[in-house]
Formats: structure tokens, sequence, C-alpha cells
């Protein structure tokens, strides 16, 4: 694993009007690791997550992606965003189109891809996701658990520098967690760069370098899984950890 | 009836220009709806302020206002010619009247419809990198259509007998009402057949259409 840092976040500040959802947010990730970010409901997971690509705008401070600072606006701000992938809790995949346009849609119009390049790419992905055999399904077809899996796929297919995930996991049944968090878990494996909102502990512990530990804007605690799980060293992580180990 | 079936070419011939403006005018005021959709949406404050002035202030207006302000005011008070002959003149200034009002009512069926699109479908399309365009016309226009394609059955019938406010707001075209009309006054056909037959050939229109968009909008429908 090298050590450029392929994230940066400075000094992030944010406010939804009177609210300080993010508190002096500072945080690096480096090419190829998986950093999980946990805390209590409202502590601004999704808000940091999405500050990444810029869905949310912040107030002071500075994010960079590679070195550079993320663009306002236009051109430059709809490339950053091809560059991080970004897989949403209620999947959001785009209703009118089928699977495998689901996935083709911005190779061909963000990267300009041919459609025979981008089918075969497609194809090839939704393969490695296990749901090949669904490609030409609308997603109102497919069970939570597939459409999780094909978010991911068509995340993949843009080749993104760094995939976020806000909580991928908690619309699902129990029973289809398991199959999204190993399509997860390989990636991490493939090396691919992650920022995780999830409280999977299992996928944590198996798949993460890092675990951030967020309350109230801020940034508490960082360790690595397992130091974080077994020994947690603030208070507000310990009543946490009681919180969700109790459930 | 029979002299109102001996008739019949002059209300063939008035139906269809009927057919003739609303054709025209539907093409139209669909692009000019999506176009102020669009405007109406947009993150650029001019623009929005433009398609909402516009949409309130024409959709507020009575029709026949409307037609008469493109008849009398553009057509024979200012003298703009859209064509040689006197019918296709009248004809396709009828067209622009009938246009820009009924994509007033395209425009908020479409504004509808993209109300009910979830917010994560965009925010979905602008991760991936979307300019805005792409994602007005490649997910949002696209899923708020199929979502209205009912509501915009009804413009589309409303634009269907609308076409005989043409004839009496200055602009003589001879559509269905006004052939309707010569009739009377020309004594050729006992009144109550006529009218019958011309209201039978507006349900032969209006009916299907009714029907077809009923059906197309369930084929269409997105399922969530
Ligand atoms: N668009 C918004 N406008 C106003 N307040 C917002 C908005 N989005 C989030 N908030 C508020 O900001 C705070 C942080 O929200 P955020 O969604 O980031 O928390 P979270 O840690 O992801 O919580 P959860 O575990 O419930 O998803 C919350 O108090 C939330 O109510
Ligand atoms: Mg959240």
């Amino acid at each position: 694993m090298t050590t450029t840092p392929l994230v940066v976040l400075e000094n992030v500040n944010k406010h939804f009007g009177d609210l300080h959802v993010l508190r002096d947010i500072d945080l690096s990730v480096t090419a190829g690791e998986v950093v999980v970010v946990i805390g209590p409901s409202g502590s601004g997971k999704s808000t940091l997550c999405r500050t990444i690509n810029r869905l949310e705008t912040i107030d002071t401070g500075r994010i960079l992606l590679d070195g550079q600072p993320l663009p306002a606006e236009g051109r430059g701000l709809a490339k950053l965003r091809s560059d991080v992938g970004m897989v949403f809790q209620s999947f959001n995949l785009f209703a009118h189109k089928t699977v495998l346009q689901n996935v083709t849609l911005g190779p061909m119009k963000v990267l300009g891809q041919p459609k025979a390049k981008a089918t075969e790419r497609g194809m090839e992905l939704l393969d490695r996701v296990r749901i090949g055999n669904q490609a030409h399904k609308y997603p109102a077809q497919l069970s939570g658990g597939q459409q999780q899996r094909v978010a991911i796929a068509r995340a993949l297919a843009m080749n993104p520098k760094v995939l976020l995930f806000d909580e991928p996991t908690s619309a699902l049944d129990p029973e289809m967690v398991q199959e999204v968090l190993d399509v997860m878990t390989d990636l991490a494996k493939e090396g691919m760069t992650m920022v995780v909102v999830t409280h999977e502990m299992g996928f944590a512990r198996r798949a993460a370098n890092r675990v951030v530990f967020m309350a109230d804007g801020q940034i508490v605690e960082e360790n690595t899984p397992d130091e974080f799980f077994t020994k947690p060293q603030s208070e507000r992580a310990r009543d946490f950890l009681s919180k969700i180990l109790t459930h | 009836m029979e002299a109102f079936l001996s008739n019949i070419d002059k209300v063939v011939d008035g139906f269809s220009w009927t057919v003739r403006l609303t054709l025209f005018s539907a093409l139209f005021s669909f692009i000019l709806g999506i176009v102020l959709t669009a405007m109406r949406v947009s993150p650029i404050p001019l623009l929005r302020a433009l398609s909402t002035g516009y949409v309130e202030g024409i959709r507020n207006t009575p029709l026949t206002l409307v037609l008469l302000f493109c008849g009398l005011g553009l057509n024979s008070a200012l003298g703009l010619s859209l064509a040689d002959s006197v019918a296709w003149d009248v004809f396709w200034w009828a067209v622009i009247g009938l246009s820009a009002y009924t994509a007033c009512f395209v425009s908020e069926s479409l504004r509808a419809g993209i109300n009910t699109i979830p917010l994560g479908q965009v925010e979905a399309a602008r991760s991936l990198g979307l300019t805005f365009t792409q994602n007005l016309s490649l997910i949002v226009i696209p899923q708020a259509l199929r979502t209205v394609v009912g509501p915009l059955g009804s413009v589309l019938i409303a634009l269907i007998k609308n076409t005989t406010v043409a004839s009496v707001a200055g602009l003589g075209v001879q559509e269905a009402s006004r052939q309707m009309k010569l009739m009377f006054d020309q004594g050729i056909a006992p009144v109550l057949p006529t009218f019958v037959g011309f209201a039978i050939g507006f349900l032969i229109l209006t009916l299907p259409t009714g029907y077809f968009f009923g059906w197309l909008s369930k084929r269409v429908a997105v399922v969530r």
C-alpha cells in the first residue's frame, strides 16, 4: 500500500442553518485504504460522506482529492464526481432504465465510451457482482440486495478513484445484507479505496483498515477496528458500542 | 340528417383543419412546455423568473385574448404574415396562439411530474458526473413524462376542443366549428342534426385520444 493521501479533509466545517453538523473535521484517506465511519444517528456521517463528492457544500476548510481542491461547479465538478463513486442507502437506481443501462449510462454519457465498450465492461461488472443474468430487468423487479449490487457495479463502471458508501445495507432485509457486504469485502481486498458509513461490525473488522468514530459533528476517535471495538478510548464510543452491541 | 350528410365534404374539410391545428399545436406546445419546465427548474434565477412569469401570465389569460392578440394584434394590426395564402396565414397564427397557451399547461403537468421524482435519482445522476442538462434530459424529464402521460392526455383533449376558439377569435381558420356555423348561416342543413353530427365528430377525436393516453400511461409507468 502506498501512502499518498487520496482524500484529504482539512478543518472542514458545515452548518445546516444553526445546526453545526461538521466541526473541524480533519481526515485523510490513503489510496487503497478502507475507512469505516461509525457513530450515533445525526452525528454527521452522511453529511461527511456527501461533502467528499460535493453533494453537500462546506462552509470553511478544504477538501482535496488526489491533491486537488474540489471544484465548485461546472465541468470540473462533474469530472470530480465521476472520480468519486457513491453508493446510497436507498440504492437510487434509475427507475426507467434497465440494470445494464444503469451501469452503462455514466461511461457513455460522462466518459464518452462507445456503447459496445460500455456494454462489454458493464456486463463484466454485473457478472462480478453476480447479477449478470438480470441485466435486462428493471430495478423494481430486483430484490434490495440485488439492486444494491447493481448500484455498486454502476459506481465501479466509472473507474472511480474512491468509493463512498452511505449505510449501504441499512435498507436491506437481514438475509440480503451479507451478499452486499461480500461484494464490498472483495472490493476492499482488491485495493479499492473506500469510505464506508456502516454499523456492520463484522465488515469493519474484516475489511477496514481504520474506524472513525463520529459524534455531534466531530471525529471523536480513530483507530484500527480491533483496537476500536475491543478498547474504545472515549466515553462516547464506549457508550455507543454498548448500545449497538445489546441489539 | 341527409342534408347534413350531403354536406359531408364540408364537415370533413372542417375536421381536417381541426386535426392539423391540433397536431401542430400539440407538437410546438410540447417542445415549448419542456423548455419552460427546464427553465423553471434551472439553477439560473433569471430563467426561472422568465418561465414562471410566462406560465402564470399566459395560463391565466383567456385563450380568446391570446388568439385575438395573435390575429388582430400581430397579424392584422402589425401586418406580420406567416404564409402567402390567407387560409395558411391565419392557420399558423392560430397554431402560435394555441401553442403559446397550451405550453403553459404542458409545463405545469411536467413540473408536477418532476416533483414526484425522488431526490435520490438526481443525486445518483449527479454523483456519476452527469451535468445539469444531462441530468434533466436523461433522468428527470424522461421519468417525469412517464408519470404525467395521463394529465398530458387531458391537455391534448382540451387542445382539440380549444381549436374551436381559433375561428371566433378573429382568426378565420376553417376548422370544424366554423364550418358548422357557416352551414347554419347558409341554412343548408337543419340545425339539430348538424349539431349532433359535429359533436360526434369531436367525440371521434377526443374519446380515442383519452383511451389511448390511459393505455399509454399504464404501459410506460415507472415502477419504483
Ligand atoms: N438537508 C438538511 N437540512 C437540514 N438539516 C440536515 C440536512 N441533512 C442533515 N441534516 C441534519 O444534520 C445532522 C447530521 O445529519 P447526517 O445525516 O449527516 O447524520 P448521520 O450521522 O448520517 O445520521 P444517521 O445515522 O441517522 O443517518 C442531523 O441533525 C440532521 O438532522
Ligand atoms: Mg446518515
